[in-house]
């Protein structure tokens, strides 16, 4: 994922008046390597949920550095809706690989099938919100403490609230109202049997951030979030991609478009956007000018009502 | 004009801009959220999809007007009751920073959340409502800052365009609260004249107000010198995780992973290992991305030592002759976060930089009224949202500074043994 070709940029710049400076990208990224060890030092068991998206790619790779010169010291853990993109499954196995992690799959069929969740039916159904149930079996069948996220606070309005140690009760549930306070950079892992902490490294992190770091550490990503020409259809004005799992309305007609993914999720509710963006430089540019929110442009799941994340998340929702 | 792309055309950021974190306090009335809306839009953070929601939002509530509050207030019960309960982070930047926002609510019921938003802040900004002058409401912001030892507090006195830019009544609200803070410790006072509804003086100078030779508070927040904050002085590094690899050729590899709290370590650098004394020498500073010369506040860093000593998570990595106190019982001021009261003979888990102990409370010396500094010393408990002084007894030394010197080192968080809730904010005295 890293690529050694060329020498990483110089993690530091000091100014000649020996200010000690440091880039914003730089104090995020001590932050986050902070709370990634703080976890792993007080936590008995974590895991690192990973998507294949760009935010849990930095966040696995915020991971590695925290760790190096050793190994993880957790496995990561892909939430299988089975509607992925095939692109993000071939990265994500390839990844795993070169960094000799561990990877437990959760399945969202499994849960179907053992009769855990029903499946939504028709054109519009989405496996979205079935995940979280999956996730909270897998939680508890491997007796996870904490459980990394790649979500950041400026990505919709109930996450802006959260904590970054999220505490969750036996249920799952996150309590908005009853959060813990959270002061300088002392964070409170206690939690009971039964009850976990979910811990976002990249809360202060901004779309924008995301993609400069990317830039900056040319790190690897899914072919997806680069522009491509792909057979898609229209929809409340959004772009899905053409695939089995998604069913055609009347009236819906693909057609082949030059586009590029914002944000990486189940096929089934993730828009496209029309891009021409094809390098890592052109994306941060488009990221930089860009009017509208990435949740906003490519998210089907959000439109729901106005608290559909906190909704969500009070079930136990990433 | 000096803020530039920000407020023309596409804003981008340099990648070697600084990170800058202000909190903000205040309630609707003092149109903190009108100001902190119009910061976000005047540097084009607010996204079409988002404004479209509050506009709709607003429309359906009958608010008459396009509430900017609800861009901060996230979750369902603050957009129901038109308040805000929690700290909210927002995020912006110009071609210079990137700034994080702690909005907290401004109402003594929720001094909690505002300690939690100041004690992370390089800057704190109070509002005053020039027509009102100074309110209990806002001393009490500016003592929260000062206690929490946020080093710049700027003063923004808002809505001059009701008493028709007047000068005279800028200047005395700028003596009166001059004259109160005399009391307080705070470094670094800035007073400027605003409408936030209008924008006067919010990212760009105004017009209305040609007396003013100040900047503007975008241009204050761009340019006010953050990086000298930090403690450069005292070296001190809390280990936070042991790194040794499995792999056979780093057999013999032992790293001690930590952020660095304050100071700067160097490599030959002497120091000693607390609480065991031991004294060694820096072998090398590792990085993912290579080795260091030097590492300081606030990197994420692995040290390597020269001798082989005992060093586990909780110790301190400090200089021979610069060493924290190294302290059994400890006096702090302390903010009180839990509904259930302090309890006088209480027992707590407390947690300081990477070291959890116990602590029992000795004694409450006394209990400060937040609005008018009085103590009180016959308290004989702290309840939720206040503060005072307390004198706690520790299982175990924990390796403290003053937090006036050293917010890193100097502060701490109580914990209840039985619910695991925070319930109090520390810091060292």
């Amino acid at each position: 994922m890293h690529s050694r070709t060329s020498p990483a940029p110089p993690i530091l710049r000091r100014d000649q008046d020996l200010s000690y400076e440091i880039s914003h990208l730089r104090a995020l990224e001590a932050e986050a390597i902070h709370v990634i060890r703080e976890v792993a030092a007080e936590l008995e068991r974590a895991v690192l949920l990973f998507s294949g998206g760009k935010d849990s790619a930095v966040l696995l790779h915020l991971a590695r550095k925290a760790f190096h010169p050793g190994g993880l010291p957790f496995p990561v853990m892909h939430v299988d809706t089975g509607h992925n993109f095939p692109e993000v499954i071939e990265y994500r196995d390839k990844l795993v690989e070169e960094m000799g992690a561990r990877l437990i799959i959760a399945s969202v069929q499994d849960s179907i099938d053992n009769g855990r969740v029903v499946e939504e039916t028709g054109p519009r159904a989405s496996r979205n919100r079935l995940q979280s149930v999956t996730l909270l079996d897998a939680i508890e069948e491997h007796g996870f403490k904490a459980a990394f996220g790649g979500a950041r606070r400026d990505e919709e309005r109930a996450r802006a609230k959260e904590r970054i140690f999220s505490f969750r009760d036996d249920f799952g549930q996150w309590d908005p109202k009853g959060q813990r306070p959270e002061l300088w950079n002392l964070y409170n892992g206690f939690v009971k049997p039964g009850e976990h902490v979910r811990v976002f490294p990249l809360s202060n992190w901004t779309e924008l951030d995301v993609w400069q770091y990317v830039a900056e550490e040319k790190l690897e990503l899914p072919c997806i979030y680069f522009a491509h020409e792909r057979e898609v259809f229209k929809r409340d004005g959004m772009l899905y991609a053409v695939s089995d799992h998604v069913e055609l309305l009347p009236g819906e007609e693909p057609f082949k478009r030059w586009v590029r993914f914002r944000t990486v999720g189940d096929m089934s509710c993730t828009g496209a956007v029309a891009s021409k963006a094809q390098s890592l430089e052109d994306v941060v540019a488009e990221i930089a000018a860009t009017r509208i929110t990435e949740r906003g442009e490519t998210r089907a799941d959000d439109r729901i009502s106005e608290a559909a994340m906190e909704d969500r998340k009070k079930e136990g929702y990433f | 004009m000096a803020t530039g792309a920000a407020t023309n055309g596409k804003p981008t950021v340099t990648r070697t801009s600084e990170l800058v974190r202000f909190a903000t306090a205040g309630s609707v009335d003092d149109g903190k959220s009108t100001l902190i809306g119009r910061l976000l839009f005047d540097t084009k953070s607010i996204f079409e999809d988002q404004l479209e929601h509050v506009e709709e939002t607003s429309r359906r509530r009958g608010d008459g007007y396009v509430n900017l509050a609800l861009l901060t207030d996230g979750l369902r019960a603050e957009r129901e009751q038109g308040i805000t309960i929690d700290v909210a982070y927002r995020y912006f930047h110009t071609p210079r920073r990137k700034f994080i926002i702690a909005d907290t609510p401004g109402h003594e019921q929720y001094t909690r959340n505002m300690v939690t938003g100041a004690s992370t802040a390089d800057l704190a900004l109070v509002l005053i409502d020039a027509r009102k002058g100074v309110l209990e409401q806002s001393r009490r912001h500016a003592f929260i800052a000062s206690l929490l030892r946020i080093p710049h507090l700027v003063i923004c006195v808002n809505k001059m365009d009701l008493v028709d830019w007047d000068q005279e009544v800028f200047d005395r609200i700028c003596s009166d609260f001059t004259g109160w803070a005399a009391k307080l410790e705070v470094q670094d006072v800035t007073f400027i004249p605003i409408s936030a509804l209008h924008g006067d003086n919010v990212v760009e100078r105004s017009a209305n107000m040609p007396w003013y030779e100040g900047p503007s508070l975008l241009y204050h927040l761009e340019h006010v010198h953050v990086a000298a904050d930090r403690n450069l002085r005292d070296a001190r590094f809390p280990v936070q995780w042991v790194t040794r690899p499995m792999r056979d050729e780093l057999h013999d590899y032992r790293g001690y992973a930590g952020e660095v709290a304050s100071g700067v370590f160097r490599t030959g650098d002497e120091v000693i290992v607390l609480p065991s004394g031991r004294a060694t020498r820096i072998a090398g500073i590792d990085t993912y991305d290579g080795e260091l010369d030097e590492a300081y506040p606030p990197q994420s860093v692995t040290l390597r030592l020269e001798d082989d000593v005992d060093v586990s998570r909780g110790d301190m990595i400090c200089r021979p002759a610069n060493r924290p106190k190294e302290a059994k019982d400890i006096d702090a001021m302390v903010c009180w976060m839990s509904e259930r009261p302090l309890s006088a003979s209480g027992r707590y888990r407390i947690k300081h930089t990477s070291r959890t102990a116990l602590a029992k409370v000795d004694e409450v010396v006394y209990r400060m009224d937040v609005n008018s500094l009085h103590r009180d010393q016959d308290a004989a408990s702290l309840e939720l949202n206040e503060i005072g002084k307390l004198r706690l007894r520790l299982s175990t030394p924990l390796l403290v500074d003053e937090y006036r010197r050293n917010r890193a080192t100097g502060s701490f968080i109580l914990i209840d043994e039985s619910t695991n809730d925070t319930v109090g904010a520390g810091m060292v005295l």
